[in-house]
């Protein structure tokens, strides 16, 4: 940094070439300019979509009762799933044969049954028994054997009672996304880095820790992405909740509307677009979700690090 | 740097045999590291030496033989002339004593270099997050790492890595260190930095096994220098002995290729 630096070259010319062209970028957009127009035109030509109805009933107090409900089930089944998930995907890992079989057999089992299907089985558990007992396993027939009267049951409960509605739904819902879960969550827990474990391992910490505190966070990176695509796919499919049937529910209290009023278009389009309103807010959850979990990938500056850096700087500058 | 002492053996290896399969990749290992001694350990790739690194603290299960550390079975129990193996626990157990570096570093990749070293002393030792971090930060300042205890491994060179992993296995205050090829994934401008960290560890009397290509290193750090090949301990012996006078054929063709 002298002051008689020599005479610097002259900066080289730059250049100036013509640059390529792209006529079909520009076909492409009047086509696709064109047909939105049309659509356009048709949405506010056609008098059947009866926007001001339509506006009207959708933000009435039913529906969004139902929304809501749509929206809490929605939550419930894919926390109750994921964590059962989580359960499954490492059983089915395991050394021990037996609890990796049972595993898979659980994943079999809920994945072949059509969703509507098992929510019809769940709201009708009370058919197969009244009532549901928890106690000692065979207690009656051991009693009986060995002469005695009476049995060892701790607590239950009247299964018409519990198997209806919201309860059953839940039940049929997350046991279905458990299945899922758990092979994408078994999927997650592969892609990690075998290097990760023995590197945990190696220093001490039990296999519970290294499963918890090293492997799980880093598969998360991996379980989030397909595990969105499950909420939104769970968020559509509580529509199937009819099948229970659980009536405060959001696509079941818009058609109810349509179907009174004989304003079947503008319901149907009131649900399409509530769905896509609810899936574009889980979609936020899912963007930050990602970002919490990418944790030392890529090399984006951490909030400690800018402020150690800030931090750093005003120091320098006094 | 006296390779008679006559305390206990650190390490005591004796016609440790181990197969992968129909493969058998150890036919026999005798060694004995001694406390505060710094054993190189050379060879061909294939001949075995990571292998009988890992069988040290049991991330590899021995076929046949003994292998003790600090007099400790390591996996086994010994009662009434029958082996019995131990339970996950008693392995991890004895695994807290002994520090592993890896050739690829294994670094945690969503902690930052100071959760990285904080980590198994809080989970594994149960101390407090305080006091974990506290001592982590002067391990990372021993490694030179000072400044970096923010950072991410991923926001690291591969040399910083190395030292990161190096202060993590320090952090469990080990009696024994095993370093795995620790300088072969580096490039070379930093393979420096890692020998020096090691240098000092040597220094401060740390009982070390390093397995490792680095001659200049084993010549000058080691006490003892072994040559393994095809499964067995061809030659073993002063470094510098072994470098520049080896008695064996095998020895000699190899460090003919390597020096």
């Amino acid at each position: 940094m002298t002051s008689e630096t020599p005479a610097r070259p002259a900066p080289p010319e730059q250049i100036e070439a013509v640059p390529v062209r792209h006529p079909g970028r520009w076909i492409a957009a009047a086509v696709i300019a064109v047909l939105a127009a049309m659509f356009v035109h048709m949405l506010v030509t056609n008098p059947v979509f009866q926007w001001d109805f339509m506006v009207e009933n959708m933000f009435s107090e039913p529906v969004l009762r139902g929304a809501r409900t749509t929206l809490i089930m929605t939550v419930l089944a894919m926390v109750l799933g994921v964590l059962l998930g989580i359960v499954v995907a490492v059983m089915r890992l395991s050394a021990n044969p037996v609890v990796s079989g049972a595993a898979w057999a659980y994943i079999w089992f809920f994945r072949a049954i059509p969703r509507i299907v098992l929510l019809f089985f769940a709201a009708n558990l009370g058919t197969l028994y009244a009532r549901y007992e928890f106690g000692f396993p065979f207690d009656q027939q051991l009693m009986d054997l060995f002469g005695f009267e009476g049995d060892w049951r701790l607590f239950g409960f009247d299964g018409n009672e519990i198997f209806v509605g919201f309860t059953a739904g839940l039940l049929g819902l997350f046991l279905s996304e458990a299945a899922y879960m758990a092979e994408i969550v078994r999927a997650g827990i592969q892609s990690v880095d075998p290097g990760q474990a023995e590197a945990a391992s190696a220093l001490g910490m039990s296999r519970a820790k290294v499963m918890r505190r090293i492997v799980l966070p880093q598969a998360m990176r991996v379980i989030i992405p397909p595990t969105g695509n499950e909420t939104i796919a769970m968020l559509k499919d509580t529509a199937l909740l009819i099948a229970v049937p659980v009536t405060i529910e959001l696509n079941f209290q818009l058609r109810a509307i349509g179907s009174r009023t004989f304003q079947v278009i503008p319901m149907a389009v009131a649900s399409l677009l509530w769905y896509l309103a609810l899936s574009s807010v889980l979609m936020v959850g899912q963007y930050f979700l990602e970002r919490r979990f990418s944790r030392g990938f890529g090399t984006r500056e951490t909030r400690a690090q800018r402020a150690a850096r800030r931090a750093a700087e005003v120091g320098s500058t006094k | 740097m006296s390779s008679a002492v006559s305390t206990a053996p650190m390490v005591k290896a004796e016609a440790v045999h181990k197969s992968f399969g129909h493969v058998e990749v150890l036919k026999g290992i005798d060694l004995e590291v001694a406390p505060r001694e710094v054993m190189c350990i050379i060879g061909p790739s294939g001949s075995g030496k990571s292998t009988f690194l890992r069988c040290i603290n049991h991330l590899e299960q021995i076929n046949a033989g003994r292998l003790w550390v600090d007099g400790h079975l390591v996996g086994y129990r010994e009662k009434g002339g029958k082996l019995y193996e131990l339970r996950d626990r008693e392995v991890a157990a004895q695994r807290r004593d002994i520090g592993m570096v890896f050739q690829r570093f294994n670094l945690f990749p969503h902690m930052t270099a100071l959760e990285n070293v904080a980590e198994a002393p809080v989970q594994v030792k149960g101390v407090g997050k305080a006091a974990a971090r506290e001592r982590a930060a002067e391990l990372l300042e021993r490694v030179g790492l000072g400044d970096r205890v923010h950072n991410y491994p991923a926001q690291l060179s591969g040399g910083q890595q190395q030292r990161v992993a190096i202060a993590r296995a320090l952090a469990m205050e080990p009696k024994l260190m095993l370093f795995d090829e620790p300088t072969s994934a580096l490039d070379p401008e930093l393979v420096g930095e890692v020998l020096d960290v090691m240098r000092g560890l040597a220094a401060d009397g740390m009982t070390m096994v390093v397995v490792t290509h680095e001659m200049g290193f084993a010549r000058e750090v080691g006490d003892t220098l072994v040559f393994m090949d095809d499964g067995v301990v061809v030659e073993a012996g002063d470094p510098r002995q072994v470098l520049t006078d080896p008695r064996h054929q095998r020895t000699q063709a190899f460090l003919s290729k390597v020096l």
